[in-house]
């Protein structure tokens, strides 16, 4: 592969996704290229979740293909795709997902006791430093119901950084935080991505955030993809919608 | 893979979280023997956060037998990976505090205190608002009390008609092979009569309503709590107390008075089914004998007893749904809790009553 024009990392062809007889993503292709922040943007009910939510298989898709490094994904049996999610993927759920009645410390093992098999010395110490990368030294034994919002997410993001995912999605990262700690997480994504080399995926429709770190964005709109380039691009594209979306959430 | 050469630990390809079991065992292996000093791991290849891990479990087992520890050759490429995954420099996480064992105990007596207090005092509004919500239906939905009598009473009816038919008929089957060898068996009316009045009536009805009423009361407050649904009535000026528990404390005062008389009913059919079929008694002696024995005041203190218990059961309940802690996991411990508090409450105050009325 050249340094000039990378592989995508993910290639999706035609995909459609269905919720009975409503059509919420319809022939929907995509790249994603490494080692880039990826925005997938748009207005609430556009299919932004529904989308992360297919090429996850958390909903499975009603057609098309999903390719991950060139491996088709949908075809995958059951066992062969959790495999394949271990080793490569990490998500950072809305809400956090943290199970609430254990401290974080434990949450964050979750993953390396039930997939590895480390000794505990070697797996608190991945926790420490996992959970150092976020920001989180003095959470080490607080419950989840014992944090912030903002605490909450990073914690979250650690757990999804167990294993050394390369790549990360995000669905909507900073929803309910404020300007400040949502700067703070973006700063975090960044990182990860300079540090980790990691390919990150973001839904969110936070301009700010955008601004930030957006490398690539897709725009969705009425599950169609309107849109697909870098920042720049879709800053100067003369699609309306697009461009209504960028001149009404400007202040 | 790790060799050890001249005394220098030379690690290559790559440690991540599926090759560092087998490398912990070759390692081991050569701490037996060897003290090496040097870890070269300029044949790496790749490197995960587990591995930075596992290099400095490695120091640090080289730093309990000597001051210093190399590490050396580290790959360009893994300098990164090294630095942002080290541990070594972060701040030692503070210990726990563990409470001894006299500190635990104090601190449980304690805690008990100040849920006893807080019980005592829910008790206080409860009894205050339901008087109140007698003269005034003021934050109190409509058909609520309806249809909390339906849920706590009417649906509760089979279970307990069924479990009274079969206590009924269990005790006299026992008394009566005894009450035979005495010939005594015309007694058997008034034995059954008493017990199942006096006692088996109240208690077992209590017991059955807390297991499935108490617990479905604490957990309905407890989850209701938990998203905060409690606050948001506070917040349109609803008091939680009037809205929540006021219909169902009215609903289970009239409905427990009912279900007890029923359970006894339908405990002495069967009794009678015994007495008549086992004892060769006639079944106008068995009711007569029956009433006979019956003084207004054991019927009295057998409805007063199951209202008490019926408070009980829904303060319990109440109390443990306000006070949960946490999410999910929380209301299924606050409903445990209620279901065994309100069943040691219940046998508690039966044999209170037993005490103070003989």
């Amino acid at each position: 592969m050249s340094m000039n024009a990378p592989s995508p990392i993910i290639e999706v062809r035609n995909l459609v996704a269905k919720y009975g007889d409503t059509t919420v993503l319809s022939d929907v292709s995509v790249d994603i290229y490494p080692q880039e922040v990826t925005i997938i943007l748009g207005g609430s009910g556009c299919g932004k979740t529904t989308f992360l939510k297919n090429i996850l298989r958390l909903h499975e898709p009603d057609s098309g293909s999903i390719k991950y490094w060139g491996k088709e994904i949908t075809s995958m049996e059951e066992d062969e795709f959790n495999t394949f999610v271990l080793e490569h993927i990490g998500m950072l759920f809305q809400g956090g997902a943290l199970l609430n009645s254990i401290p974080i410390n434990e949450n964050v093992a979750i993953p390396l006791e039930q997939h590895t098999k480390l000794p505990k010395v070697i797996i608190d110490r991945i926790i420490k430093t996992k959970l150092h990368l976020v920001n989180l030294d003095n959470a080490f034994h607080l419950l989840p119901s014992e944090l912030s919002g903002g605490m909450r997410k990073r914690a979250a993001l650690a757990r999804a950084l167990a294993l050394d995912p390369e790549i990360l999605f995000c669905d909507e990262p900073s929803a309910g935080l404020d300007p400040l700690t949502s700067a703070n997480l973006d700063e975090l994504l960044l990182n990860l991505k300079r540090q980790m080399n990691m390919t990150i995926v973001v839904v969110t429709h936070e301009l700010a955030s955008i601004h930030r770190i957006a490398d690539k964005i897709i725009f969705l709109d009425k599950g169609k993809m309107l849109f697909n380039g870098t920042l720049k691009e879709a800053q100067n594209t003369d699609i309306p919608e697009i461009r209504q979306f960028f001149t009404v959430g400007r202040f | 893979m790790v060799r050890l050469i001249n005394g220098i630990l030379y690690f290559s390809e790559g440690i991540d979280k599926t090759t560092i079991p087998a490398l912990t065992e070759q390692l081991a292996l050569i701490f037996k023997a060897n003290k090496p000093l040097t870890l070269d791991i300029s044949g790496l290849t790749e490197l995960d956060s587990a591995g930075v891990a596992f290099l400095e479990t490695v120091q640090d087992q080289v730093k309990t037998y000597s001051k210093v520890v190399f590490l050396q050759g580290t790959p360009e490429h893994l300098k990164p990976i090294l630095k942002t995954f080290s541990s070594a420099l972060l701040p030692k996480e503070e210990q726990l505090y563990k409470p001894r064992y006299f500190e635990k105990v104090g601190d449980s007596i304690c805690l008990a205190g100040q849920s006893f207090y807080a019980a005592l005092v829910l008790t206080a509004d409860i009894l205050y608002w339901s008087l109140i919500g007698l003269f005034s239906s003021k934050n109190i939905r409509k058909g609520s009390f309806v249809q909390q009598g339906l849920l706590l009473g009417l649906q509760a009816l089979p279970v307990v008609g069924l479990l009274s038919l079969i206590i009924g008929f269990i005790l006299s089957l026992q008394s009566a092979a005894q009450l035979r060898n005495f010939g005594a068996n015309v007694f058997i009316a008034d034995l059954l009569a008493i017990s199942l009045v006096r006692e088996m009536g109240p208690m077992m009805t209590a017991i059955i309503v807390a297991g499935r009423s108490g617990s479905a009361i604490a957990s309905e407050i407890a989850s209701m709590q938990v998203s905060e649904e409690i606050d948001a009535l506070r917040m349109m000026a609803i008091n939680p107390i009037r809205y929540v528990v006021v219909p169902k404390f009215h609903a289970i005062t009239v409905v427990m008075p009912i279900l007890v008389s029923c359970a006894i009913l339908i405990g002495e059919l069967g009794g009678l089914l015994i007495a008549v079929g086992y004892l060769d008694l006639s079944l106008q002696t068995f009711v007569q004998r029956s009433i006979d024995i019956l003084s207004l005041k054991d019927i009295i203190i057998s409805l007063t007893k199951s209202t008490f218990f019926a408070w009980v059961i829904v303060i319990i309940g109440s109390h443990y749904g306000f006070s949960v802690k946490g999410g999910a996991e929380g209301v299924g411990k606050a409903t445990t809790d209620s279901v065994v508090a309100s069943i040691f409450a219940v046998i508690f105050f039966d044999a209170m009553f037993s005490l103070l009325y003989l």
